[in-house]
């Protein structure tokens, strides 16, 4: 076994060994459109996702959930239930009294909620039996008293209300978190700026809806070993999350395995509530226990797309280039922190990462209040910022008179650059990009001179960009260690396994690794054997979250792979004779590459390699490069590189109705190096469609409802059929292109994909429908009805807009505080924020 | 409350009999997956809105969650367990496997049901034609193209013609 030796990792600014400048032509496995290591299973119904598992013996069970938004447990009566036949099992919060959560900072979460419920949906008691329909009505014999609380229902009145407060940390009231961080010299940048604008946004939220319902299996065997199947994106921090609230299990007793999800899109990648119930029923009853959660009940989990309001100062030169951004942001949070504190960083990280903004302010703001809690969905925290930015750049592009391409174009951040904020930016298409979308489009000639059609309805094209990380610089919980582990075994058969911590939730991180590896050792990727997320076997690779796997586990595998190269290209050269640098790997060979015929086949070679050296296993990891921002909150941001889109979407809009459509979509996706083009394709239209269902249509709205005196908050449509979502009919044509501008930081110089093409999505479609019919949505979704409005207003001679007030009623006051104040690289800065006050450790809860 | 009673019946399920004892209100979809252990056939939300469930029945395809399991008595079930062949997939399972027209494959199975129905129905749809027919199954990875392009293309290769995906589709424009 060859150990990774950390010491031997490339020093900052040496070569870096990920081959990202390889050309194309030499690449025999990466970029070509080879099927998925798990197509075949998954379209002949053989993938078992975690509800096709089952155990002899095995219980269900359900949770009982509150039923009101905000009280206090004042008594649980569990008797009736408990005298229920085939009842195994009941577990209330004292049986579970240690708080958990995804972040450190808020670990404030229990697996049932000892004496306070804080929405519609937080779990009280858990209940296994025989049959899933006796835990069910076993559920409906439990008696819960509750003593009701006042109610937070949204931003504004979480700002307005300190009390009651949802929890006892956080930084006062209501407020979760507060950030505030100034980078450069915003007066003078507002001073020096031809032309500025302020405007107000709000972006609802919306929810990832996989198609797969949650689901865990939990067996504790007799040995004390427990192991849990599930529906994860996240198997090293569920198992973290299980080793903290099962204590005294040691966490070396546990086992996590998480099963190919059905889609994730961030809905899964916390530790949830009936993981943790369903080990913990495990334990207490002796059998296996499963828990299958509804379609309802995933809309209770959520931890989907926040609420964002949000208010946008911009100053711009004559000539359109960004002087001076002024942003503010506040998030409804819903009832928990889950990955709060970064989404609240997220909203203000990355719009320096597009354009050069030269001198940029960021408020933010998080709130609690009594809905389901918010966390990460594709794009966390970026779409509602990026939607604010594109459509105000399109309202000062119309002000000034300008092509909003041009304008986008004038203001694109360089290549290897750092940013007011400190992000190192590596490469860089997002010019390629609008240069392809605009062309594709006829933008030039189309924009502005659609108008009326000869069916009455009026058509319009919309810009914007976007990019996005490819995975956070840093771990969530603060550590030394790599951020992905690859292990590689090579036996006599000629098979290389490949054993890591990464989760494929169908985005195909399983063949990302095959890929790697079959063109590192010149073998079939299909050949190649992938055994992943499974905690006993894997290393740890911390998840599949935030675009990080194709760089970080693909850098990793890279390294493994490199490592048995060289080990089966010496065990080859010795009884070749030929030296080892001069052999090659590739077709199943091993070969001279002055003799070609001089060579042997790769299993041959494997075994020349074992019998020299022994039992032959490499590793590899990978740790992101060290971050440039230095500041308190530089944390959130940071990435090995990003990933740039730009889009243009035509709307079809009748006048009349505010009813639109989307015809055709151009898309173009700077994703380093594709790859698998097929694969990537996919990402890239996957994201254009789920960005179409967040402009358009999805919405997760509550009722605001009063039930004796005191308000609850239900969701408005917790169902498939009513929480609207685009079906084949709305899918537009697409085209799509792929920019190949290869970054030094990924594998064959590969970028992310499966999160940044959905960006540009929302933005655009508002941009169109102004130029269709000149009114403006400064809202997401840009529902029908928001249209309508919009052009009634219009007619009446009033404002050719919906969204919320533009004066000082918009946004909620809240006192921010003293900003931290960052000197801007070109200001001599060096990532530091000169008044930062000594850092306290803060506690976690 | 006692342990429900069950029936007794037979289905015939991807050509083979199946007899099975069940609960009489359970529908198709938890007989297939929990009495047959065919969990090939996915579930969404149990409430007829996602298409996930579906199945062919006498060859049409219907939501396994709406059907009684004993109304299917006498029928001809088929699931995504019988599309393939014996070890050959179909043309439709090859050509989801190889554009990538299966992401995290698990509105897959229901898609391909429906699919298969529509080719047996008609050998050349048209573009439209396939978004019409599989409006009812929703699939949240896709974007449905690569869908629709994997439906256009093993009917191509049904009628015969020797189809290969094109170029804008796996590449890009």
């Amino acid at each position: 076994m060859v150990l990774d030796d950390p010491v031997k990792r490339p020093a900052p600014g040496s070569r870096t060994p990920w081959h990202h400048d390889v050309k194309k032509d030499d690449l025999r496995v990466i970029g070509k459109p080879i099927r998925k290591v798990d197509a075949r299973s998954k379209v002949s119904g053989l993938t078992r996702f975690a509800d096709d598992l089952s155990l002899p013996r095995m219980l269900h069970m359900k949770l009982l959930r509150s039923t009101m938004a905000h009280a206090e447990i004042v008594h649980i009566d569990t008797k009736k239930a408990q005298a229920l036949p085939g009842v195994k099992g009941i577990l209330t919060g004292k049986d579970l009294p240690i708080p958990f959560g995804i972040l450190p900072v808020s670990q404030d979460e229990h697996a049932l909620c000892p004496d306070r419920v804080r929405f519609v949906g937080d779990p009280v008691v858990a209940i296994a039996a025989t049959e899933e329909e006796t835990a069910w009505n076993a559920c409906r014999l439990v008696e819960v008293e509750y003593r009701e609380l006042r109610t937070i229902g949204g931003i504004h009145e979480a700002a307005a209300n300190d009390e009651p407060r949802l929890h006892d940390y956080g930084v006062r009231g209501n407020i979760h978190r507060l950030e505030n961080l100034e980078f450069g010299d915003l007066d003078d940048g507002f001073q020096r700026a031809a032309h500025v604008r302020e405007d107000t946004f709000f972006f609802e939220g919306n929810t990832h809806l996989p198609m797969e319902q949650h689901a865990t299996l939990a067996h504790f065997d007799k040995d004390g070993k427990l192991t849990v199947w599930s529906s994860t994106q996240t198997p090293h921090y569920l198992h973290k999350a299980l080793a903290r609230t099962l204590h005294p299990l040691p966490a070396h007793h546990i086992r996590v395995i998480a099963c190919p999800n059905g889609g994730g899109f961030g809905g899964k990648s916390d530790p949830f509530n009936h993981e943790i119930a369903a080990a913990k029923m495990a334990m207490l009853t002796g059998r296996p226990v499963k828990i299958a959660l509804t379609r309802e009940e995933v809309f209770w989990c959520h931890r989907g797309r926040h609420p964002v309001l949000m208010r946008s100062r911009i100053g711009v030169s004559k000539s359109g280039r960004i002087t001076a951004l002024d942003f503010h942001s506040y998030l409804d949070g819903g009832a928990y922190g889950s990955y709060g504190t970064a989404s609240t960083f997220y909203t203000g990280a990355l719009q320096t990462v597009t354009y050069a903004v030269e001198n940029y302010h960021f408020r933010g703001v998080r709130f609690f209040t009594n809905k389901a809690p918010c966390g990460p969905k594709r794009g966390h925290g970026t779409p509602q910022p990026r939607f604010a930015l594109e459509v105000q750049l399109d309202k000062i592009a119309c002000d000034l008179g300008l092509d909003p391409a041009r304008l986008r174009l004038d203001n694109l951040a360089p290549r290897d650059s750092l940013t007011a904020n400190f992000l190192r930016i590596g490469s860089m298409g997002l010019g390629a990009c609008i240069e392809k979308v605009t062309a594709g489009s006829g933008w030039k000639q189309r924009r502005g001179k659609l108008g009326r059609q000869q069916n009455g309805k009026y058509r319009g094209l919309g810009l914007a960009c976007s990019s996005y990380l490819s995975g956070a610089g840093l771990p969530i919980y603060w550590n030394g260690m790599p951020h992905s582990g690859v292990q590689l075994k090579l036996d006599r058969s000629g098979l290389v396994t490949a054993f890591c911590g990464s989760t494929d939730i169908g985005q195909g991180s399983d063949s990302v690794l095959g890929w790697i590896i079959g063109e590192v050792l010149g073998i079939d990727p299909l050949g190649i054997k992938v055994v992943t997320s499974d905690t006993d076997l894997t290393p740890v690779d911390l998840g599949s979250y935030s675009s990080r796997v194709t760089v970080m586990t693909g850098n990793a595998a890279m390294q493994a792979a490199e490592r048995a190269r060289e080990i089966v290209a010496n065990g080859a050269a010795e009884k070749l004779g030929v030296p080892a640098a001069r052999l090659v790997f590739a077709d199943s060979r091993v070969f001279d590459a002055e003799e070609p015929g001089v060579g042997m086949t790769f299993q041959e070679a494997v075994c020349a390699a074992e019998a020299r050296f022994g039992t032959i296993g490499t590793v590899g990891s990978y740790t992101p490069p060290q971050s440039a921002a230095k500041f308190r909150g530089g944390g959130v941001g940071p990435s090995p590189s990003y990933s740039y889109s730009a889009a243009v979407v035509e709307v079809e809009v009748d006048a009349d109705t505010g009813i639109y459509t989307v015809p055709k979509v151009w898309i173009a996706h700077d994703i380093g190096r594709a790859l698998n083009a097929a694969v990537a394709m996919g990402q890239i239209e996957g994201s254009v469609y789920m960005g179409l269902g967040e402009a358009m249509m999805e919405e997760m709205a509550y009722r605001d409802r009063t039930h004796k005196g005191n308000r609850i908050f239900v969701h408005k449509i917790p169902s498939l059929l009513e929480y609207k979502s685009p079906t084949t009919l709305e899918m537009p044509e697409v085209v799509t292109y792929v920019i190949e501008d290869p970054d030094r930081n990924g594998p064959f110089g590969a970028k992310e994909v499966g999160q940044g093409p959905l960006l540009p999505m929302m933005p655009a479609v508002a941009n169109a429908v102004f130029d269709a019919v000149g009114v403006r949505i400064d809202e997401i979704p840009v529902s029908f009805e928001k249209v309508f409005a919009a052009l009634q207003s219009k007619q009446e001679g009033k404002d050719a807009r919906f969204g919320p007030a533009l004066d000082a009623s918009g946004v909620p006051a809240v006192d921010f505080g003293e900003s931290l104040k960052v000197k801007t690289p070109w200001q001599g800065g060096d990532g530091t924020a000169w008044n930062e006050p000594k850092r306290e450790k803060k506690a976690a809860k | 409350m006692t342990e429900p009673s069950k029936v007794l019946a037979t289905f015939t399920v991807n050509g083979e009999p199946h007899e099975v004892a069940f609960p009489p209100h359970k529908t198709l979809l938890e007989v297939l997956r929990e009495e047959m252990g065919l969990t090939g056939t996915k579930h969404g939300c149990e409430l007829g809105e996602c298409g996930t469930c579906t199945v062919q029945v006498d060859g049409t395809p219907i939501l396994s969650c709406l059907m009684l399991a004993i109304d299917a008595v006498g029928t001809q079930v088929r699931t995504v367990e019988g599309l393939a062949d014996g070890a050959e997939l179909s043309l439709l399972q090859h050509a989801f496997a190889d554009l990538g027209a299966a992401q995290c494959g698990y509105c897959t199975p229901g898609i391909l049901m429906t699919a298969d129905a529509l080719l047996r129905a008609n050998k050349s749809p048209t573009r439209e034609e396939i978004k019409q027919y599989l409006a009812g199954n929703l699939c949240r990875c896709t974007g449905y193209l690569k869908i629709f392009e994997a439906v256009e293309l093993a009917a191509a290769r049904g009628r015969g013609e020797q189809r290969e995906p094109s170029k804008e589709s796996i590449y890009g424009s």
